[in-house]
């Protein structure tokens, strides 16, 4: 399956993934929009940085994932190695948040449900917003 | 500085409507002109600091900055204009040589845009390059001036080591130190991927990039910066650096704080200190002087590489040229007043030398007159921005040409023209780390072979309408080509016709 990696060699960390991300899952039509009137939508990957050292992280996507076993109501599921979650049936208890290792599950703005990195299946026809938006190919989807 | 004498050369426009504060061009300016403002919530611009390199511009998400001349001016004055009034202040302030980088700006006329090809109609058929077959491929070094065979049929006659290119466009002698690791891979990669060749310049050969030898150029200069055997035996030819058409006449200076751990490693000086290139070689004073090395170098080597000759294009370019062609080296590289350098006084970058369309022209000529033309391969340098200019400097008499400019051009580079300041914002000109990544060489070879590619499909296509289907055939054909605009003494120093004649 292919999956979003990170070559920290590359990262400059501009944090445009981050924003890229945020605005490809706001469902507005286009970034302007997505942050206009003061909205800071939260975006689903974060860059990590320090001591020169700069890399990407989002959801792994991980073959027995921690999240989907800790989910007390089936809400987050995987189907063909991606994991996702189904709003309408999270309660925000926020269990997968504690359970995630990577730290890759978020809050969202306005609602207490959680939200997370689905490849941009939702939104991209599954080409993911920071991979398309990085300047220097730091993010990749490839085949590992 | 409680009164400040420079005006910001450049506005920072930002648009507050499109502007999401994302603080990437923030993040991306290494002359630190933006930074976000918490108590404000909104982005600032210190106009004063920017160079016009770009970088924040192309990184915008929402296309929301713009950089433009500043639009105050001192008081109009066609002799003392704004610029020279200003490097008179920063003469004021700091009694220092005025620093510039990359080639000549100053409005001098360019040749190249003065003469015209020929295309061929009824009389002789054009050559469609995409159902024909196209040879753009060139042979680099001496030509003997006859052939002989043997009784059954083998070459009879010596031949000399000669460099083979798929395309005849080479990139420039770019040290590194003066551009970046990163920058120096994407030019080794391409150069190996396309067939053609890079030039190392006087810095020296990473040891990371033996392993592109084959298509390496190895450069022997004043400095003599990271030479040794194995240096001159990775590459496939040897260049001889007597001068360079930024700055003829004078030597380099590459500031101590470029030379970290892997520079001074690879240019075989300690960390720190200035690698200080002399005017001259001390050890040539003449073309006898010259000779010396040229063989010299051929004996480390066993006579295996051809030996190029590097000049900056300068008044009695011919005669130099001539004896060049009598040293023993096997090819002569003329760079042209227009060409590009990390750094050189700006009097010398702006006043020295001579345009390199009619230095090749004379020499070519000269060469061809004293019956030595197949001595030596010639190779242009200084400028040549485009297909349309390698075609016309081949006409003009030239064997291949050297690309500098847009080769960095290719990998970003928005000419700023800030290298000297070793904050190059595209990772090119720059020796910190974290600039030197935003140059990541997977995208920059390609994009120098995509160059590359676009320029020879280019040629093909000029030099089938002209009806010519070699390099070969064109070289020297000055009938190809007529001026425009120009007078009795350009035409007679570039041997080509007026347009109409």
């Amino acid at each position: 399956m292919k999956r979003v990696y990170v070559n920290e060699d590359w990262c400059l960390a501009c944090h445009l993934c981050e924003y890229y991300c945020a605005a490809a899952n706001s469902g507005a039509e286009n970034m302007i929009k997505a942050f206009a009137n003061g909205n800071k939508p939260i975006p689903r990957i974060k860059v990590e940085e320090g001591s020169g050292i700069n890399f990407a992280v989002q959801c792994r996507h991980c073959e027995t994932p921690l999240c989907v076993k800790s989910c007390i109501t089936g809400a987050l599921s995987q189907k063909d190695g991606v994991i996702s979650c189904d709003e309408s049936r999270c309660v925000g208890c926020y269990t997968c948040v504690l359970a995630c290792p990577y730290g890759c599950i978020v809050t969202s703005e306005n609602s207490k449900v959680i939200q997370k990195c689905d490849l941009c299946m939702k939104n991209n026809n599954g080409e993911p917003a920071c991979v398309k938006g990085c300047p220097n190919k730091a993010i990749v989807l490839e085949e590992r | 500085m409680a009164l400040n004498y420079f005006q910001p050369l450049f506005d920072v426009i930002r648009d507050k409507d499109r502007c999401i504060k994302c603080q990437a061009c923030a993040r991306q300016c290494a002359n630190e002109v933006h930074r976000y403002d918490g108590d404000l919530d909104m982005m600032i611009s210190d106009s004063q600091q920017c160079v016009d390199c770009q970088r924040c511009v192309c990184i915008c998400p929402t296309g929301a900055l713009k950089i433009v001349d500043n639009p105050n001016k001192f008081r109009n004055n066609s002799n003392w204009s704004q610029q020279i009034m200003t490097e008179v202040y920063k003469q004021a302030e700091t009694g220092g040589v005025l620093l510039s980088a990359m080639g000549n700006p100053k409005e001098y006329p360019v040749y190249w845009d003065k003469i015209l090809l020929n295309a061929s109609q009824v009389t002789n058929p054009p050559i469609d390059p995409l159902r024909e077959p196209m040879e753009t491929k060139v042979f680099l070094g001496k030509k003997p001036k006859n052939v002989s065979f043997n009784e059954d049929g083998s070459v009879k006659t010596e031949t000399t080591p000669t460099l083979e290119l798929s395309t005849p466009i080479m990139f420039s002698a770019m040290s590194y130190g003066s551009i970046s690791r990163n920058a120096h891979e994407s030019l080794a990669r391409a150069a190996t991927e396309l067939g053609i060749f890079y030039n190392t310049g006087e810095g020296g050969l990473h040891k990371d990039f033996y392993q592109y030898g084959s298509n390496t150029i190895v450069q022997v200069a004043s400095g003599r910066f990271g030479v040794f055997k194995d240096y001159l035996e990775t590459g496939a030819a040897i260049e001889i650096k007597m001068g360079q058409g930024a700055k003829p006449g004078i030597g380099g200076h590459l500031p101590g704080a470029k030379i970290l751990e892997d520079v001074s490693r690879t240019r075989m000086i300690p960390m720190g200190t200035d690698a200080i290139s002399p005017a001259p070689h001390h050890d040539i004073y003449s073309i006898e002087d010259l000779r010396q090395l040229v063989l010299s170098l051929k004996e480390a080597t066993e006579y295996k590489k051809p030996v190029i000759v590097k000049i900056a294009a300068v008044h009695n370019v011919a005669a130099i040229a001539s004896g060049i062609a009598r040293s023993g080296a096997d090819i002569i590289a003329i760079d042209g007043y227009r060409g590009g350098t990390g750094a050189a006084p700006t009097r010398i970058r702006d006043n020295v030398g001579i345009p390199i369309e009619l230095a090749l022209a004379s020499v070519d000529q000269r060469l061809r007159d004293e019956g030595i033309r197949n001595e030596v391969s010639v190779v242009v340098a200084g400028s040549i921005r485009s297909s349309s200019d390698v075609v016309k400097a081949i006409a003009l008499g030239a064997d291949a040409c050297y690309i500098g400019t847009a080769a960095l051009l290719a990998l970003g580079c928005h000419l700023c023209r800030s290298c000297q300041t070793g904050k190059c914002n595209w990772g090119i000109a720059t020796q910190r780390p974290d600039l030197v990544k935003r140059l990541n060489p997977n995208i920059g070879y390609q994009r120098l072979v995509n160059l590359v590619h676009a320029w020879d499909h280019e040629i093909k296509e000029m030099m089938g309408g002209m009806g010519i289907n070699s390099v070969e055939a064109l070289r020297g054909n000055r009938l190809m080509l007529r001026g425009i605009g120009l007078n009795e003494k350009e035409l007679e120093i570039l041997g080509i016709q007026h347009a109409g004649q």
